[in-house]
């Protein structure tokens, strides 16, 4: 099963610390960012909410990834320790389901770094891979 | 306002097992307030249901609705078109909105999504607590307005017990002893002299032990 | 007299009184308190017995002082507000009067929390302070809190406990104050291991002539070990241990007879103390220490009256 499943991942990302590279997605997968990755781009990583990550694994992403501002260096103060609360509250409700909480995750990255971007998708990928297909996925 | 938590998903989920047609019923009052049972997440809760019955794939049709209180007839009146056709509604309002939901629809099976805690106040975002226990008879101006039926662990009349330590009570270093804050108070605004009167034994017949309360109004009453 | 219990007729005969303190089993076996009463009954006028102390449940205090009194032993029905109501308390309190018991200390209770029930309803519907001002008015006025009459006498001798150690401070003495104004006979204090505290305390408690309007019975707890020291000073909330006592058990070679020793200085210390009117000595699960300590504080014989 694992050789056919390809993760279907969905990034939801900072505008201000990618915006130098995610408006070319082409020359992103050139440069090694796996496909499967949806990136959606948000103002701030602390504008992302809890439904939001929730009705993207409700419709079977296989996993869910928030990326935001080094904490102490958001653009927004402290959107991205927000976005980390929503993430762990996201974590819990997934073990109440009995489903795996790494299948969302928080990473904070400096702005503009292009080649931690491509490295946070390929180990969230990784780990997607190594979970499996997630259990709401084509129901 | 009434301060209210969701229960634990798991317990929610056990609660609707098998049904298939569930109303979400949020509330735009308290619970709205205290983020426990308003619109927000009245969405969160209904997504939670939709994956739950996904991964075991078991159908739901989960209807996500927020009235603008639950604890008022003109407002449980707008469902009363809609709600025969779900097998539950499930409320994430206070206990009064379930109750009165219950009394109003006799026939439909109403569930509560929340714990309902106490009258609280917001103390910084989110962080509510306790201050007021409904005892129906308010002894404020004897305590400098500060309650030690709702605040003292032991409802303690007449001054701190013998585990008040630096300012905290005995159950939980969190919590602050209110006979100590009652005490500062009053030692502030010079009224030191009214912790020497004896308050005596409470009239409880006024409180939920007197059994269920109810006022009515000639002047309001139409 | 208020009782005529033995506790009563030492205090207001103007001798230092000893009490002690007997805690019920966990279980059903009278002969558990018989045998902490045949130990101790010679060395105490009144022996109290707990009422579900710490909030674990035990023995009521009511059938350990029933117990007790068969022995010989005058004992002190301990109450706490926390597990009965004013119905249950008064209803108690007649039951207690008429199997013979004559003295009876009034208190709020450990918080139901820190019991093997911690998911029990609180009761506290009445506090300590209007649980002397009913036992006062039931004995006094021969009448229910509610007004009504009650048939026959209510003579108890009527206690209370004082934190000295607890805060605030300052309102440790009010606290006091209300308790004796509510219609405390006597006073038994938490246990003292900070003596300038308990210093301040008497002198504030004399400036308000306290001292002669209740007996005030100052409590001692024999630590028995250096861990004991070290648990209450750091766990016990309103009980003050001071770093040279902990320190002191810490560095003895013998470390109950220490123990002892620290109990004897205090029982010396507060002796000198004008308005300290006897000793309580509390020694939880080391109760064959008390007989030694009192012996060997010149507190024997105990007055036969």
């Amino acid at each position: 099963m694992s050789s056919a499943f390809k993760p279907e991942v969905t990034a939801f990302c900072c505008r201000y610390a990618v915006y130098s590279f995610a408006e070319d997605m082409e020359a992103l997968a050139r440069a090694g960012f796996p496909d499967g990755v949806k990136v959606e781009q948000i103002s701030c990583s602390g504008r992302v909410d809890v439904v939001r990550l929730l009705k993207a694994l409700e419709n079977g992403a296989d996993g869910v990834y928030v990326v935001g501002c080094e904490e102490e260096k958001c653009h927004n103060m402290a959107g991205s320790q927000r976005a980390k609360k929503r993430v762990e509250y996201i974590k819990d409700v997934l073990s109440q389901l009995g489903m795996e909480p790494e299948r969302v995750e928080m990473f904070f990255m400096p702005r503009g770094d292009e080649a931690r971007f491509i490295e946070m998708a390929r180990e969230m990928t990784g780990k997607v891979m190594a979970l499996g297909p997630s259990p709401l996925r084509g129901r | 306002m009434i301060v209210a938590e969701r229960k634990p998903i798991k317990e929610i989920i056990s609660m609707i097992s098998g049904l298939r047609k569930i109303l979400v019923l949020g509330c735009k009052g308290c619970v709205t307030v205290c983020s426990a049972g308003g619109e927000r997440e009245v969405e969160i809760l209904a997504a939670i249901i939709r994956m739950d019955r996904k991964k075991k794939g078991e159908p739901v049709e989960v209807v996500e609705r927020t009235l603008v209180r639950q604890c008022d007839p003109e407002y449980l009146d707008l469902l009363s078109d809609t709600i025969g056709q779900f097998d539950a509604v499930l409320s994430m309002a206070c206990g009064v909105g379930v109750n009165f939901l219950a009394d109003r629809y006799p026939k439909t099976v109403v569930l509560p999504a929340l714990n309902t805690k106490f009258y609280g106040v917001a103390e910084e975002q989110g962080v509510w607590s306790e201050r007021c226990a409904g005892c129906g008879d308010c002894i404020l101006d004897r305590t400098g307005g500060l309650c030690p039926v709702a605040r003292c662990s032991k409802g303690l009349f007449n001054g701190p017990c013998g585990g008040s330590v630096n300012g905290k009570c005995e159950i939980n270093p969190d919590i602050p002893c209110v006979w100590q804050l009652i005490y500062d108070r009053l030692k502030d605004l010079n009224q030191l002299d009214k912790l020497d009167e004896i308050l005596p034994a409470k009239d409880w017949g006024v409180s939920p032990h007197g059994g269920p309360r109810k006022i009515v109004r000639e002047d309001l009453k139409i | 007299m208020k009782s005529g219990s033995n506790l009563e007729k030492v205090l207001t005969g103007g001798q230092f009184a000893v009490t002690a303190e007997c805690g019920p089993p966990k279980g059903t076996s009278a002969e558990a308190v018989k045998r902490k009463g045949e130990m101790l009954k010679s060395c105490c006028d009144a022996l109290n017995v707990t009422d579900n102390q710490t909030a674990i449940v035990r023995m009521s205090s009511i059938s350990g002082c029933v117990l007790l009194k068969g022995l010989g032993v005058d004992p002190v029905m301990q109450m706490v507000v926390r597990d009965r109501n004013r119905i249950a308390i008064q209803s108690d309190i007649l039951g207690a009067v008429a199997l013979g018991i004559r003295n009876m200390l009034c208190l709020s209770g450990d918080h139901q929390k820190f019991g093997n029930h911690p998911s029990a309803k609180g009761v506290y519907d009445i506090d300590s302070i209007q649980l002397i001002q009913t036992v006062k008015r039931m004995r006094d006025e021969k009448k229910f809190l509610n007004g009504e009459d009650i048939s026959g006498e209510v003579p108890l001798f009527i206690g209370a406990a004082a934190n000295p150690f607890a805060d605030p401070f300052e309102f440790r003495v009010r606290r006091l104050a209300k308790k004796i104004k509510a219609g405390v006979d006597f006073i038994q204090t938490q246990a003292i291991f900070d003596m300038e505290r308990f210093l301040r305390w008497m002198a504030m408690a004399r400036d308000e002539g306290l001292h002669e309007k209740a007996y005030i019975l100052a409590g001692v707890i024999p630590i028995k070990s250096a861990g004991m020291a070290r648990y209450m000073a750091k766990n016990v909330a309103g009980i003050t241990v001071p770093k040279e006592i902990v320190n002191r058990m810490t560095g003895a070679k013998d470390a109950k007879e220490e123990g002892i020793k620290i109990a004897l200085e205090i029982i010396e210390q507060v002796r000198a103390i004008k308005g300290v009117h006897g000793v309580h000595i509390m020694a939880v699960a080391w109760e064959d220490i008390v007989p030694v300590i009192v012996e060997r504080a010149g507190l024997m014989p105990r007055p036969t009256l």
